[in-house]
């Protein structure tokens, strides 16, 4: 794992607001034109990309809640892919 | 109420004022006075409801909805239940402040439409002079750290100018450009003859699109939306009737699409009478063609039938005075022959060279005549 990798800093998109459904009781990410239903897991990591916590902060604090280790790889597929549609940005 | 859809996107159509004319405006041919358009408090009430509902997203669209001076109040009620929110502007009337007092409403994004790439196509399309404004507004959009996304209707007029059109939409930073080709509603309807295009003016952009679209990628997305009239199958308009939208018009009537309003033979129900829960699931204007049953063949009987559920009842009703028939669009459609001379005109060439438009015969969008439904 690339270490200037784990250093970056992801944060939420400024167009993309993250929120807990309860008519349908699901995690969702809302962009301009869309409405992407998120996992658990995914809805965790945008959760905590606030552009404070690096991503390897980030990976501790999952580690942590969800009481689980090794999530690093994990958590860099979900946020590369993340990037790439424009939901993250890096800083 | 199991099966009943939810419905995810509100499209408040909070005036019909508007300082444009586009000639193929989607507003109804009669449009609304300023004085039978819903209060704030009325809105306020709709967008809980819809909240409520199920709605996540909010559209605020007119005419222009910049229009209104209690627009920040409904977009910080939006944002105070969590609903994202979207301005679908002409861009005319947004100034720095007006931008800033809205983001700090709590507004999420903006969408500007254009309608060509100068001045001059401005004025033809939407008899307004207002180019300069439209380029301004993109800057105030995009300083107010909004995304900016971009909107154009084509036909016959501009389809010519896309590579330049899309010029227009990279240089001012859009994020987003939706092509949208022209639907044959109100407005459009009436000026069908002039704009809609030949097939090869129509084959032509579409090349430019995905020249663009592959050259562009990673920097803009761009949307094509398809012009149905030269699809064998109509589109699925908004996922079937009343499946996953609304429409608020500003008097307050619920559509399940905004071109609805269109449909003079039904009786729609209004915010000010009902709740929205009652009218999204219970009015009888909502239930009409919802789902399959009402079809008639040849879709009753068709295996694409949940695919485009029979087309778009708008546009069933728009060309054979009928709401409940195929979308004549479909080749299987009784009535097709209706959208088939239509394009059998615009293929022939004594009807002018592509890109021409004769000024003259352009029926501009004026509110001469006054609001029908009393
Ligand atoms: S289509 Fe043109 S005239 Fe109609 S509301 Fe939009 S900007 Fe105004
Ligand atoms: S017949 Fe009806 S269901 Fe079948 S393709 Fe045509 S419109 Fe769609």
């Amino acid at each position: 794992m690339d270490e200037s990798e784990l250093a970056a800093v992801p944060k939420l998109a400024g167009k993309a607001m993250l929120r807990h459904d309860n008519v349908r009781d699901v995690e969702l990410l809302l962009l301009p034109e869309r409405v992407v239903l998120l996992n658990k897991s995914g809805a965790a990591i945008l959760g905590l990309c606030d552009g404070n916590r690096t991503v390897q902060q980030v990976v501790e604090q999952l580690e942590r809640d969800f009481e689980a280790t090794d999530l690093v790889n994990d958590v860099m597929t979900f946020l590369k892919d993340a990037r790439g549609r424009g939901w993250v940005v890096v800083t | 109420m199991t099966g009943m859809p939810q419905p995810f996107g509100l499209l408040a159509e909070v005036t019909h004022q508007c300082p444009l004319h586009c000639v193929y405006c989607s507003n109804p041919v009669e449009l609304y006075e300023r004085s039978s358009e819903l209060g704030t408090d009325d809105w306020l009430r709709a967008i809980r409801q819809a909240a409520e509902l199920g709605v996540l997203q909010v559209h605020f669209s007119g005419g222009e909805p910049l229009v209104r001076g209690d627009l920040e109040t409904l977009v910080a009620e939006c944002r105070g239940l969590g609903l994202y929110t979207n301005l679908i502007t002409s861009g005319l009337g947004l100034t720095e402040s007006r931008a800033e007092s809205l983001v700090s409403a709590g507004l999420n994004s903006a969408q500007l439409s254009i309608q060509g790439d100068t001045a001059e196509s401005t004025n033809l399309v939407a008899a307004s002079k207002r180019f300069d404004k439209k380029e301004a507004a993109a800057r105030i959009i995009r300083d107010a750290g909004l995304p900016l996304n971009m909107n154009v209707v084509l036909h016959r007029v501009n389809l010519d100018r896309l590579d330049a059109i899309i010029d227009v939409c990279v240089e001012w930073g859009a994020e987003r450009l939706e092509l949208a080709n022209t639907q044959y509603y109100g407005w459009a309807l009436r000026n069908r003859e002039q704009l809609l295009p030949s097939k090869t003016q129509l084959d032509e952009a579409v090349g430019v699109y995905e020249r663009r679209k592959a050259e562009l990628e990673g920097r803009m997305e761009l949307l094509w939306i398809l012009p149905d009239y030269y699809e064998p199958y109509p589109k699925p308009c908004m996922g079937g009737w009343a499946q996953t939208a609304l429409t608020v018009a500003p008097d307050g009537r619920v559509y399940p699409c905004p071109v609805a309003e269109e449909i003079t033979t039904m009786e729609f129900p209004s915010v000010r009478d009902h709740d929205l829960e009652w009218i999204w699931a219970d009015s009888p204007a909502f239930q009409a063609y919802r789902g399959t049953d009402w079809m008639p063949d040849p879709c009753r009987s068709c295996s694409r039938k949940e695919l485009d559920f029979g087309g778009c009842r708008c546009q069933a009703f728009a060309l054979t005075g009928d709401a409940g028939r195929t979308d004549p669009v479909c080749i299987h459609s009784p009535d097709h022959h209706l959208v088939q001379d239509a394009l059998d005109r615009a293929n022939d060439g004594a009807n002018g060279a592509d890109g021409d438009a004769d000024g003259e015969k352009l029926v501009y969008r004026r509110p001469t005549v006054s609001a029908r439904r009393s």
